[in-house]
């Protein structure tokens, strides 16, 4: 299933925060954990992560730090959450929250007509 | 090892395609190529081969274009000098160079030439030195006008208080010798700079990061100034010293042609190199103020200790007083344009410790200057001269209180360096009001005296 790209720049960034909640991770480590989550549905533009992983750590919600990859011994950058991140991320929440329970009502309502039409049958 | 160089080639190949976009910083390469070697890597694990493997990651990647854009946008400083992002359509960018060059050399005559009308037809020096700014301005707006595309509404939101400026110098009965008139004299300057800033930022005077462009730009076009004047007064030392020896004498024309022509010129190539050859300046700009720093909190702390082991501030002659004015504005020049060079991600670091104690010595002198000034006043009553350094004195001091504050909290990380930027460029336009009150409001009060 292809997900709309507003839809998936709208749920970038409280995917990122809630997944670095969970520990801190480098770039490569977020986009696959996007896959698993979703499934394998979602798919980001690999390249786009990193810009908005720059602007949530000058927004200070990230702190960014260089490593080193443990099996090449490569330069790697890894992200983790600040409690102004966490802040957000609960924000974020609140929103979401709310616009789920709205879709979900109308979901339900938009069922109703094959519903109804098997109650007749 | 065929294959495996073969991916390395291949892998370098792409560093070196992507390196080429300005908005992507070798560090942020090295973050990327983790990421895509990562990728190669799974789908090797997966069974594809290094061709394949490498096409999926590229492809994965995204298109280059759109990921650098959106660097671009993130990272606007890295490319400050192209207003626009990357273009969109590669075909509709630019124009041919020579151009723009011929464009620029035009408007540097023409500088020259409307500072020469003004020398020849303006009578009195100081009528001459309140309308110099006022010569030159149009040429350098121009530029920026003809390089943004201004729209005619903008346009007009510059032509209209240039005409104000231009109408009150000169309409306004100042007494010769007056204190106000060579007040509004050198205060014009600020607000002709300011308006200057809306045309080089194209209108988007409202966004923290554009002036923060304008102010990096400020920087740069200061040193480009300057290395042209040090070369062209070589060139005229040489000519003049060759003259001389076949009996010839330089000076006249030195004063009557060349000055006139080679300073305003000097200003729009200046600007026009600014933002042309802007990585060449870009890499000294750290470098220059990570030296002056230091040598300027000694020069700070040297006056310190003269004017307060001196004794009896009241008697501190009024000149010095105009003088440290300027050593303050100096200052903070300096440190505004530290800021704007410096890459706001990266930690606190000893060269902001340097920053904040450079704030705290400018700090010491203003306040010595501060008490020095309202003794004078005190004792020998108000002047507009004395009140338009108060007043400005009074500005610095809440600029750099504040900036020492926030600098102090982004050193102890209660801040981040991005607020420490903002309130250095919200309070940019407070000088201007206060500009535009001498120059406006001061003579009328004062009677023009």
């Amino acid at each position: 299933m292809r997900i709309d790209k507003d839809l998936v720049a709208a749920s970038a960034t409280p995917l990122v925060l809630g997944i670095l909640s969970e520990g801190e991770l480098h770039g490569y480590a977020i986009i696959k954990k996007v896959g698993e989550l979703s499934g394998g549905d979602m798919q980001w533009t690999d390249g786009m992560l990193y810009p908005l992983l720059h602007r949530l750590e000058r927004l200070g919600h990230l702190e960014a730090r260089w490593g080193h990859s443990p099996e090449t011994g490569r330069r790697r950058k890894h992200y983790a959450i600040t409690p102004s991140g966490r802040e957000a991320l609960a924000e974020r929440r609140e929103q979401w929250s709310v616009v789920a329970k709205a879709l979900r009502q109308v979901w339900h309502n938009a069922q109703l007509p094959p519903a109804m039409e098997t109650g007749w049958a | 090892m065929e294959p495996q160089e073969g991916l390395e080639a291949q892998i370098d190949y792409w560093r070196g395609y992507v390196a080429r976009r300005r908005a992507i910083s070798p560090a942020d390469l090295d973050e990327l190529e983790d990421h895509l070697r990562e990728q190669i890597a799974e789908r090797r694990a997966g069974g594809l081969d290094e061709d394949e493997s490498f096409l999926v990651a590229i492809k994965r990647m995204g298109n280059l274009d759109a990921v650098s854009r959106e660097f671009a946008r993130e990272h606007s400083e890295r490319l400050w000098k192209q207003l626009v992002l990357l273009p969109e359509h590669p075909a509709a960018a630019g124009v041919p160079p020579w151009r723009e060059l011929a464009v620029v050399l035009s408007l540097a005559v023409g500088a020259g030439l409307a500072l020469k009308a003004g020398l020849s037809w303006l009578g009195g020096d100081e009528v001459l030195l309140r309308n110099a700014g006022l010569l030159v301005f149009p040429f350098l707006a121009a530029y920026f006008a003809w390089k943004r595309q201004l729209s005619g509404r903008l346009l007009l939101a510059l032509v209209v208080p240039f005409a104000a400026l231009a109408v009150v110098l000169n309409a306004y009965p100042f007494a010769p010798e007056g204190s106000t008139g060579m007040l509004a004299a050198l205060h014009a300057p600020v607000l002709l700079w300011l308006l200057a800033g809306v045309a080089y930022v194209g209108g988007r005077w409202r966004s923290d990061g554009r002036r923060m462009d304008f102010v990096r730009f400020t920087g740069e076009l200061a040193i480009y100034f300057t290395l042209l004047g040090l070369g062209g007064g070589v060139l005229i030392g040489l000519t003049a010293a060759v003259l001389q020896l076949v009996g010839l004498d330089l000076e006249p024309a030195m004063e009557a042609w060349i000055l006139p022509f080679a300073v305003p010129g000097a200003l729009v190539v200046a600007a026009w190199l600014v933002e042309a050859k802007q990585d060449v300046i870009e890499n000294i700009a750290p470098v220059l103020t990570r030296i002056f720093t230091p040598l300027t909190i000694a020069m700070l702390l040297a006056m310190l200790v003269v004017l307060t082991t001196a004794g009896g501030l009241l008697d501190v002659d009024r000149g010095l007083l105009i003088l440290m004015n300027a050593v303050l504005v100096l200052v903070l020049c300096l440190l505004l344009y530290a800021l704007s060079a410096r890459e706001p991600l990266a930690p606190a670091g000893i060269f902001d410790v340097m920053q904040l104690v450079l704030l705290v010595a400018a700090l010491a002198v203003d306040a010595v200057m501060l008490t020095a000034m309202l003794a004078r006043i005190a004792e020998f009553g108000s002047s507009p001269n004395k009140i338009a350094a108060l007043g400005l004195n009074l500005l610095l001091l809440v600029h750099l209180l504040w900036a020492a504050r926030l600098s102090a909290g982004f050193l102890r990380g209660r801040c981040r360096f991005a607020v420490l930027e903002r309130w250095q460029t919200r309070y940019l336009p407070v000088y201007g009001l206060w500009a535009a009150l001498v120059v406006f409001v001061f003579p009328p009060v004062f009677a023009f005296a």
